[in-house]
């Protein structure tokens, strides 16, 4: 469904040239989550961003190709892109109304959006206000403004518009960062039935516990790269990249006696990532080959790939 | 004895223009002490009053009504000047670093500042200090750090640099707000590690405010849970996470990925939290509550005590 080869994307900043992005390869499934793992400068929202080619303007694809339902993304001009945005692959965004208009009604909005997309203004409403529906918002709040909403109504009109039109991906974004704990569980759960239709969800977040509870796979990424992917099972059970085991070590377990660990040291600055191993300067394993040589992904067992000199194939 | 005692207290402020003044009570009638050396969790969603109330403990706000003690003394109408003497032994520790620290100040100004407004002092010493107090939270070279500005750290750093500011004075009591909600998670740990290494050290009361159960019930030996300005629920950590009482309570530890293991009952609310300018009549939690009988909807309830120390305000407790 979804395939990313060897992706490089670069920021050109006054203060120098940032790789966020760097040899990032992975798949997806029809109908699976798979969550995005990684911590501010990870990579991760950019790696959403090149997807949905919504980069800003300095930043530049260096390398790499994305199919999309066999369609090549990158290659698309920018109004072909415009009509598979929202119909093939949808974003949902920590604070969706950062974009929308807050002096417009949430279903002229709506409705705008599927005429951009060819569909009559009767049949847009009709369609709008299905969706709505479908997320637990009634007829009476659709036709509110944004500002009526409450963050977690916001988030589930963010969540219709990106299914209005069945996309085959959806990518999720933080999604319920911006929310409390209760309603962040509604959320995931509105997610989740997303998912069970039938419909491939990417959910980016920086909250593995998170990721555990509700994906199929997790792709860990770290300073631009991916270091490890496998099913959710394995990671939990058999972490292999130093990274990943140091977040594991990190949530706050309830019911434990133990105060969480933390992975000592800072996230590398990516406008002169450190040489090697990305990961080295915080790894209480490395040597003299993870300071000098950058490992490659490789497959240990069958769906399990981990990037680091420690690990060899079984 | 506790050190830091709240009796009672109710926070009100006046929103809006002087045409359509809307009153909001924050903090709604809440009572808890802190003893020497003790660290209480304090959990909420925003908007259940948590970060009021610890900005209240510290008397930097002054509450409509209640009263606030620190170590004996009833601080609640103390005139600036003579709070000022109390202020060196309590201090905040925010949750966003960047809005507290001075962009403009080098981190060692920072660092120096309350020295010499609290202690006397010569600069030289104060500078001395400050660079002692770096090398405690781990920011070394410290003579390095003393001259950066804040947009030079990262948000992990200036946690460090809000830290050493905080306990520069060797308070007894301090409010730490959501310290760690800013940051990754990799370097939370670190960050609560360092706050309970001066709380031992310094036998510390700490108010531990988050919205984050599973964290707080690593660190505090107490809990106490609000909602939309109330205390709802109080006791000994470990009894709340393996037995809470209150529905809010069990939600809230419901809604934490990967917390069935631990077999609390399941309970999920509807809706979201409500607007605290307008709270629901009866039990503030009715409308959400899936538990939620006639009397929730007519009569708040009282908070109760279930088992000495172990405190509930919720009908389904209230033997009638």
């Amino acid at each position: 469904m979804l395939i990313v080869e060897d992706l490089y994307v670069k920021y050109y900043t006054r203060r120098g040239t940032v790789s966020a992005v760097s040899g990032v390869s992975f798949t997806m499934q029809k109908g699976e989550m798979l969550a995005v793992v990684g911590e501010s400068g990870s990579g991760k929202s950019t790696l959403a961003l090149t997807i949905m080619r919504l980069l800003p303007r300095n930043a530049v694809v260096e390398r790499g190709r994305i199919l999309l339902d066999g369609i090549d993304v990158l290659k698309l001009s920018e109004d072909e892109m415009r009509r598979i945005r929202g119909s093939k692959v949808s974003m949902v965004l920590q604070d969706p109304f950062t974009t929308l208009d807050p002096l417009r009604r949430v279903i002229d909005q709506f409705i705008e959006f599927l005429m951009e997309h060819g569909l009559d203004r009767r049949s847009a409403e009709k369609l709008a206000l299905e969706a709505l529906e479908s997320v637990g918002i009634p007829k009476t709040l659709a036709y509110s403004y944004p500002h009526q909403l409450s963050g977690g109504q916001k988030q589930r009109v963010a969540i219709a518009m990106a299914i209005a039109l069945k996309p085959s991906l959806v990518i999720a974004d933080e999604p319920t960062t911006a929310l409390d704990v209760v309603v962040q569980k509604q959320i995931m759960d509105l997610i989740d039935t997303i998912k069970r239709g039938g419909t491939s969800v990417m959910l980016i977040t920086h909250d593995i516990a998170l990721a555990i509870e509700r994906a199929d796979r997790i792709m860990v990424m770290y300073g631009g790269e991916v270091m490890e992917i496998a099913d959710k099972g394995t990671i939990m059970s058999r972490p292999l990249h130093p990274y990943t085991q140091g977040l594991l070590a990190s949530i706050p377990r309830l019911g434990s006696d133990k105060i969480p660990e933390s992975i000592p040291g800072y996230p590398p600055d990516l406008r002169n990532p450190p040489k090697g191993c990305v990961f080295h300067p915080r790894c209480p394993y490395a040597d003299e080959r993870c300071r000098s040589i950058k490992p490659q992904l490789i497959e240990v067992e069958k769906g399990h790939w981990v990037k680091c000199h420690r690990v060899v194939k079984a | 004895m506790s050190l830091v005692k709240l009796d009672n207290v109710v926070m009100e402020f006046e929103l809006g223009t002087f045409l359509s003044k809307t009153r909001i009570r924050a903090v709604d009638r809440v009572s808890i002490d802190i003893g020497r050396g003790e660290i209480y969790g304090l959990v909420g969603e925003s908007g259940s009053g948590k970060s009021t109330l610890g900005r209240v403990s510290l008397r930097l706000y002054k509450p409509t009504k209640g009263r606030v003690i620190f170590d004996g003394i009833d601080i609640t109408d103390l005139p600036e000047g003579k709070l000022r003497k109390l202020r060196k032994r309590m201090q905040l520790i925010p949750q966003d670093p960047f809005s507290s620290i001075n962009p403009l100040q080098t981190i060692g100004e920072a660092l120096i500042e309350p020295l010499l407004v609290h202690v006397d002092i010569s600069r030289e010493e104060a500078i001395e200090k400050a660079k002692e107090i770096l090398e405690e939270v781990g920011l070394t070279p410290a003579e390095e750090f003393l001259t950066r500005k804040p947009h030079q750290l990262s948000g992990g750093q200036l946690q460090r640099v809000a830290i050493a500011r905080a306990m520069l004075l060797k308070p007894d009591y301090i409010v730490a707000d959501e310290p760690t909600s800013n940051l990754d998670a990799s370097i939370r740990a670190s960050i609560v590690k360092l706050i309970l290494e001066f709380q031992r050290r310094f036998n510390q009361a700490l108010l531990f405010i988050s919205h984050d159960i599973a964290l707080v019930s690593l660190i505090a030996s107490r809990i106490g849970v609000m909602y939309l300005g109330q205390l709802v629920e109080e006791g000994p950590a470990k009894s709340i996470i393996r037995e809470p009482l209150h529905p809010y309570t069990k939600a809230l530890i419901s809604a934490i990925p990967l917390s069935e293991e631990l077999g609390v009952e399941r309970v999920v609310l509807k809706g979201e939290i409500g607007n605290i300018a307008n709270p629901p009549k009866g039990c503030r939690l009715h409308p959400r509550c899936p538990f939620a009988m006639d009397i929730c909807r007519r009569e708040e309830p009282p908070m109760i005590e279930v088992t000495p120390g172990r405190k509930v305000k919720c009908w389904l407790y209230v033997k009638r």
